[in-house]
């Protein structure tokens, strides 16, 4: 009995969470991925970046195992959110990683 | 569930054999998900989406434990499917095969055992928090969920204490890192697992439970507690600590991890060094990595059948481990080890030598790089 109202509020959490996200993909900021690098207008910030990207891809994924060669953005972009995940890298950590790992 | 077999001393995750349907009902699911993930990428040409991935490790090892040999080959393999910009699914299954000879003598035989060790939905709701829902890996500790793949480990035996808490849990968790300081980042992870079963490849027990950790990026360090409240039987708590650190001038990675629960505790602690700043040899030495491993268990308040059971040592237990890996390339490594087990119920060395495969491939196009 017990279970069975575990799993009848885990459907109603992940419903919650889907019509949630529907809504919000609806929104302005619908086109705003979240694992998505950002964007970088100068070359300079670009510049420092790529510095501090490099740095926390050392510190972050070299934590655990050899850090992995680039791979192109569609898949570093799946990797990324996989390793948010998995080793619970702060949003900041992971779009500056990604940035430095899609140039 | 995990055993620990005292003849072959052997410590890796098995599970028994699936006959007929019911073992096939699990490669079949994978492969439906990897369809899913393949026609999801055919409707997502934006050069900037994140493609599903097929990746994952394979192996094979031989591991010679008090003269008695081993065959172990596996493939775990791991599918990612982002979905929208919020969601990803994300699961692993673990097929697994051990073979040994009959003390009689004979052809090598033994148990092919197939797992899931996760099956997940992951939602991204915001830069704080990520809510997971389904069957994902138990945060106690970073072993289980961090260094547990072949590819990753820098020693192949699986550590002591690692039954001490349960492998995979069925529920929900909530998680997530942020900046607590410009020093210091804090990582948390709750969990409630409502389901209890036994199913052979889908195991699981109710607990609640949770990890915090901080991270010092500037010196590479990270502290963590871990706690875990079994919610069926005993109903007995858990607890560990555990620590790694990446050094910022040597090649060198430690990690370490401390368990207690009624079962036992113990604690490791593991250091895997690259030989890339040594003068001679360069092309080569850049490729080797050696590693050690310092560990000891202490048996807790059960039988030492239900210990073995568990996957524990029947007994106090103190072992050392050293061990050479090569890496061919990016995700190919050549390992073998030594170590020296000190145990009430007997000493003995372990022996293993294998080669790990971390392979990775997308499941629709990904452009140019």
């Amino acid at each position: 009995m017990k279970t069975r109202i575990a799993i009848l509020i885990c459907a109603l959490v992940l419903g919650l969470l889907l019509y949630v996200s529907l809504a919000h993909a609806e929104g302005p900021s619908a086109r705003k991925d979240a694992t998505a690098a950002p964007v970088v207008a100068h070359s300079h910030d670009a510049d420092t970046m790529r510095v501090q990207g490099e740095q926390r891809y050392r510190a972050n994924c070299g934590r655990c195992h050899a850090a992995p060669q680039k791979f192109p953005p569609r898949m570093m972009a799946t990797v990324l959110r996989h390793m948010r995940v998995r080793a619970t890298i702060t949003d900041e950590d992971m779009r500056l990683v990604l940035f430095y790992m899609s140039q | 569930m995990l055993f620990f077999s005292e003849k072959a001393g052997l410590r890796r995750r098995q599970r028994a054999v699936l006959p007929g349907r019911a073992g096939l009902s699990l490669p079949l699911c994978f492969a439906l998900l990897c369809f899913t993930a393949v026609l999801a990428a055919a409707q997502s040409p934006d050069e900037e989406k994140p493609v599903p991935i097929l990746t994952g490790s394979a192996g094979t090892f031989s591991f010679v434990t008090a003269g008695q040999q081993q065959l172990n080959a596996q493939i775990n393999p791991v599918l990612l499917l982002p979905l929208g910009d919020h969601w990803l699914v994300e699961s692993r299954a673990e097929f697994q095969g051990a073979f040994q000879r009959p003390p009689t003598g004979g052809p090598y035989a033994g148990p092919v055992g197939k797992n899931l060790d996760y099956l997940e939905a992951d939602y991204i709701a915001n830069p704080y928090l990520t809510v997971t829902m389904g069957r994902f890996l138990t945060p106690f500790g970073i072993f289980n969920e961090r260094l547990y793949p072949i590819w990753i480990r820098s020693l192949q035996q699986d550590p002591l204490i690692l039954p001490l808490s349960s492998e995979s849990s069925d529920g929900m968790m909530l998680r997530g890192g942020f900046p607590a300081s410009p020093q210091a980042d804090l990582t948390y992870a709750v969990y409630v697992s409502a389901i209890s079963t036994s199913h052979n490849n889908l195991q699981s027990q109710r607990n609640v439970g949770g990890r915090m950790s901080f991270f010092l990026p500037g010196p590479r360090i990270e502290i963590g507690a871990s706690w875990q409240k079994l919610l069926q039987d005993t109903r007995t708590n858990a607890f560990g600590f555990h620590f790694a650190w990446l050094s910022s001038r040597l090649p060198l990675n430690v990690h370490s991890e401390y368990a207690r629960s009624n079962q036992g505790s113990g604690y490791w602690i593991d250091g895997a060094y690259r030989l890339s700043q040594l003068h001679f040899w360069q092309k080569a030495m850049r490729r080797t990595e050696i590693a050690g491993r310092a560990e000891q268990f202490f048996s807790g308040s059960i039988t030492p059948d239900e210990a073995l059971a568990l996957g524990l040592s029947p007994a106090n237990t103190r072992e050392g481990e050293f061990g050479l890996n090569y890496y061919l390339q990016d995700g190919l490594k050549v390992v073998g080890s030594y170590g020296r087990q000190f145990s009430s119920a007997g000493n003995q060395n372990l022996w293993s030598l294998g080669i790990a495969y971390r392979f990775l491939m997308p499941l629709g196009r990904v452009g140019a790089q």
